[in-house]
């Protein structure tokens, strides 16, 4: 009874340590890839359009009512102490630092993320990767690496672009409603946004965008069988991708601020 | 010329090859015959290198592909041409691009050429007006004469074929046999062809093997295997519900 539970449990860890093990490979074969020719740019710039531009409306739609809500809850709880002149900065940092990035990233794995797993994962099971690879071409240069270029220079703008249109939700009710003064709102910001702030920023969206097309792609590659195989690897790689991003940000909050 | 040496493989302990050998000289057409579910297109994959085998050899004209990695792989690869069971188009490309796309990515043709080429071929396999649809808009049978268009537009060595006529209707399905044996004529490349058109297939091959229970039963010339007396190849052929293959 004993040693069928401890088999059990062995047999279990050593699953998850092959598992762990071969999603290492993956990215450490993207990354080599992605870094020695021939390099795929027109592959590169339809993800780019893809990921990037095609999540715009949505990164406009959720960065504005992110902006709008910090603002609102912002100024009444600043109103206690009377100090409602920090708003702006107390919007700005909180996105810039945080929800830019962690937001943005989660739009994207929602968005994105899933049609990655969903394509690639496809493309396993009709067996349009063994056809890649019988052409004499290698999967992870047409499928990972575009992909993988791509989430890394489309995040951090789309981060930005959620931090600004933020920032300017969050003036329209802290100004415009709320009657803060705008001096007060975008002078204070200055003062207390660093260019640390931003970078920190930015090496977050990097790493999110890393962190997106590596879980998606992944659980694509190596979708199990049928329709139910590749729904398993979506969901899969959405949830997944969307608690490592939370993970991933305490660690860099905590190392980065 | 190929060469398969003792060719052993398993799935979660369930032993699909157990030792299959056979070869098939060049510019040889090799049909594959045997149970449905019983390892026809796993071997066929083994041979084109895209599964390894857990003992035993592929040899490709004295190569090893279980030696072979990267960019020899990937060479060796390009030798190949591979007919799925299901075409395995790209589907989010139309006809003319998917048969283009090897042309595109491997060779250095100018894009007049590239468009010469896949016309041309396109007309060979009867889908001269198809090359703006995508995959999704043509019939099964279309599907499978793309498939073969997109392999022969290298001028394969070996060309492999898993179940070219599966879900077809006879006409069509003959249609398609017809056009692997003038394309074999034409561009005279080794091939293994995995079917169960028996005898129609026949026709157009130079060997039969059959592989039964995870081993190769016989390998013969087609009026062979249709005079074998074998019993388990005998029921195979005649198609026959009482004999030593149990059906379950």
């Amino acid at each position: 009874m004993i040693i069928a539970l401890i088999k059990k449990l062995g047999a279990i860890s050593l699953l998850g340590l092959r598992g762990t093990g071969r999603m290492g490979l993956f990215l450490g074969q993207a990354f080599i890839y992605a870094s020695t020719p021939p390099f795929k740019f027109s592959r590169v710039l339809q993800q780019i359009r893809f990921i990037g531009f095609q999540s715009i409306l949505v990164i406009f739609l959720t960065g504005a009512f992110a902006g709008m809500v910090l603002s609102l809850q912002g100024f009444y709880t600043l109103n206690r102490f009377g100090s409602t002149a920090l708003l702006g900065p107390m919007v700005a940092l909180s996105l810039i630092r945080e929800l830019g990035p962690v937001f943005s990233a989660l739009m994207v794995t929602g968005r994105a993320g899933s049609a990655m797993t969903a394509e690639i994962g496809i493309m396993r099971i009709t067996e349009q990767i063994d056809a890649l690879k019988l052409m004499g071409l290698n999967p992870f240069r047409y499928l990972v690496v575009p992909r993988l270029l791509a989430s890394i220079i489309s995040l951090p703008l789309l981060s930005a672009i959620f931090n600004v249109v933020g920032i300017f939700g969050g003036y329209i009710i802290g100004v415009r409603l709320l009657g803060v003064g705008v001096g007060n709102y975008f002078g204070e910001m200055a003062n207390y946004v660093d260019m640390e702030d931003v970078l920190g920023g930015i090496y977050k969206s990097l790493s999110f965008g890393v962190l997106i097309t590596w879980v998606s792609c992944y659980k694509g590659y190596y979708t199990s069988f049928g329709a139910e195989g590749v729904s398993k690897a979506t969901t899969q790689a959405v949830v997944l991708s969307s608690v490592l991003i939370c993970v991933l940000d305490y660690f860099m909050t905590s190392i980065l601020f | 010329m190929i060469e398969i040496e003792d060719l052993h493989k398993s799935f979660d302990g369930l032993k699909v090859l157990q030792g299959v050998s056979f070869q098939v000289a060049k510019g040889e057409l090799l049909a594959l015959i045997g149970r449905s579910g019983y390892g026809k297109s796993i071997l066929l994959k083994h041979v084109a290198g895209l599964i390894r085998p857990d003992q035993g050899r592929v040899l490709i004209d004295g190569n090893d592909l279980g030696f072979l990695r990267g960019k020899k792989l990937e060479e060796m690869r390009s030798r190949f041409g591979f007919v799925f069971q299901n075409g395995a188009l790209f589907d989010s490309l139309t006809v003319f691009e998917n048969v283009a796309f090897p042309l595109k990515e491997k060779t250095k043709f100018s894009d007049h050429e590239i468009k010469k080429r896949v016309l041309s071929i396109l007309d060979e396999v009867g889908l001269s007006g198809a090359e703006n649809k995508y995959p999704a808009q043509i019939s099964g049978g279309m599907v499978r004469r793309a498939a073969l268009a997109r392999s022969l537009v290298r001028n394969p060595e070996i060309m492999l074929f898993d179940e070219p006529t599966t879900g077809l209707d006879p006409v069509i399905g003959h249609a398609i046999l017809n056009l692997i044996d003038s394309c074999h004529k034409r561009f005279e490349f080794t091939g293994i062809i995995v079917t169960h058109e028996i005898p129609k297939a026949f026709e157009i091959v130079q060997k039969v093997a059959m592989l039964h229970e995870g081993r190769i039963l016989i390998v013969t010339p087609p009026q062979g295997i249709l005079s074998s007396s074998d019993p388990v190849v005998h029921q195979f052929i005649t198609g026959s519900i009482d004999g030593p293959i149990q059906y379950r």
